[in-house]
């Protein structure tokens, strides 16, 4: 019930805004330098799997905003939820799902 | 009025040929690679100079170098499959050849003449004449039902040999390339889970991967390879609770002082101490985040270690003599990289997200130069060329 009610308000929370301008630039440098160390700086793969979007295309939402958020358990992906929040989460997504190589 | 136009057109030519004729050494050369822009400079460590950039080098995240034993040619492995050849000498790109999908590193045999490089897809590894750049053997990493693995972990070793590790597969491969029509492939298979990373010491003797889906390292003596390999510090942190980890570590280092081997903890703010003797951890020696690069000053008397983010402003070092903390800095925003002189009076640090190198003097702790660049990564000194797994 507590995990459901928590998905909920980040659910909620994802969508209540668009981060400042000043705040994509840092998410995009964190994407591509940070992310980028495992997943690539041109977002096309290493030790964590391609990113680009044809690569995501048949992945929902919901299931890459929460590996995001919460990393995935059995690989190297960390939870990421100390440093961006859901609706950042959420603006990444979107951003990926646009990003061409 | 023809001589002195014969005297004019001469002395201009000497003057030319002159200009052109300035010696250059490249022992003391080395390449900063600019991640983002996919450019390398070429530096001088002596003078603390940038002699050139070269451009064009394709996807550098994650990008490493390897020298030629002449050192006259750097070998710059990109992770976009990219393997350029660039002559310190002429300043330019002498050869590239796009060998994969997606690549992680590589190496230079014993003898100089190939050059492997470690795939991630299609994962494997690929060998070259470091000459032409030709393939002269493919080697996939194929497991279990016909699945291939990405390979990490590659460094060359005594007796013409490529050593790495299958990070999908958990298995160490010993590759003897004495005969190209034939490389003679060694496996030891259930080595541990997602070996991330390994590193020779520098006498060539043993070759250790660091495990990431478990605790420990891996162990293969290249001196009794029939005895397989064996796992250290499996006991290691079991009960700790693993912290998230958001940049892999790279094993890089190797005091020789006192038989010891400094490791980067995966998933803990620490640095552990193995006694070589025996294989025992020695000391867990607490640091202010995730270690990244353990390395060890060429003397043995220091260990500089940098952080994985959030906490890549950083810098500590640790005194050998009596294993403590003996220095902080704080060079700025993602330190990345670290390399030292051959002989260690000066660390080169690339620090990405301002923009520049900083130099800084061993002993006093002070900064001697900074250098601007391009969000700098990796940091290679052509020094490298005749260290055995570097």
């Amino acid at each position: 019930m507590k995990a459901c009610l928590l998905a909920l308000v980040l659910v909620t929370e994802a969508w209540a805004g668009t981060p400042s301008d000043t705040r994509q630039q840092q998410l995009i440098h964190l994407l591509k330098h940070d992310c980028g160390s495992c997943h690539g700086l041109t977002l096309q793969g290493g030790l964590g799997p391609a990113l680009l979007a044809e690569a995501i295309a048949d992945k929902a939402d919901a299931f890459l905003l929460t590996t995001i958020l919460n990393g995935r358990k059995g690989t190297a992906m960390p939870p990421w939820r100390d440093f961006i929040s859901p609706a950042e989460a959420q603006w990444l997504v979107s951003y990926l799902r646009h990003h061409q190589n | 009025m023809m001589f002195s136009r014969f005297l004019l057109l001469s002395t201009l030519l000497i003057v030319s040929v002159i200009g052109h004729a300035e010696l250059r050494a490249t022992g003391d050369l080395g390449l900063v690679i600019e991640r983002e822009r996919g450019t390398a400079l070429i530096i001088n460590s002596s003078q603390k100079t940038i002699l050139k950039r070269i451009e064009g080098l394709g996807d550098l995240s994650h990008a490493s170098v390897v020298f030629s034993r002449d050192q006259r040619y750097a070998y710059v492995f990109g992770r976009d499959g990219g393997l350029s050849k660039i002559d310190l000498l002429l300043d330019k790109i002498e050869k590239r050849i796009i060998q994969a999908g997606n690549s992680i590193g590589g190496a230079i045999s014993q003898d100089g003449r190939l050059i492997a490089v470690s795939n991630y897809s299609p994962g494997g590894i690929k060998i070259f004449s470091s000459d032409t750049l030709a393939l002269v053997a493919d080697i996939p990493a194929i497991y279990g039902d016909e699945q291939q693995s990405k390979v990490v972990g590659l460094v060359d070793a005594p007796g013409q040999r490529f050593v790495f590790s299958l990070f999908d597969a958990g298995e160490i491969w010993l590759v003897d390339v004495n005969n190209l029509q034939q490389p003679l492939i060694q496996k030891f298979k259930e080595v541990g889970s997602q070996p991330y990373d390994a590193l020779l010491s520098p006498d060539g003797r043993y070759y250790i991967a660091g495990l990431f889906g478990e605790s420990g390292l891996a162990l293969l003596d290249l001196w009794q390879p029939e005895l397989g390999v064996t796992r250290i510090l499996s006991d290691y942190g079991k009960q700790d609770e693993k912290l998230p980890v958001y940049k892999m570590p790279h094993l890089e280092g190797w005091a020789v002082a006192d038989d010891l081997m400094f490791v980067p903890a995966v998933g803990q703010h620490e640095v552990l101490v193995i006694n070589k003797r025996n294989w025992q951890l020695l000391k867990r020696i607490p640091v202010l985040g995730q270690p990244v690069f353990v390395m060890a000053r060429p003397d043995g008397r220091q260990i500089w270690v940098n952080f994985a983010f959030p906490d890549n402003q950083h810098l500590q070092v640790i005194d050998v003599k009596d294993l403590t903390l003996m220095k902080s800095l704080t060079p700025g925003k993602a330190v990345l990289h670290m390399e030292f002189t051959p002989r260690g009076e000066d660390i080169w640090v690339s620090v990405r997200d301002e923009d520049r190198v900083i130099v800084y003097d061993t002993e006093r702790f002070t900064e001697k130069a900074r250098i601007e660049a391009e969000k700098p990564s990796g940091i290679f000194f052509s020094a490298r060329a005749h260290k055995l797994g570097l």
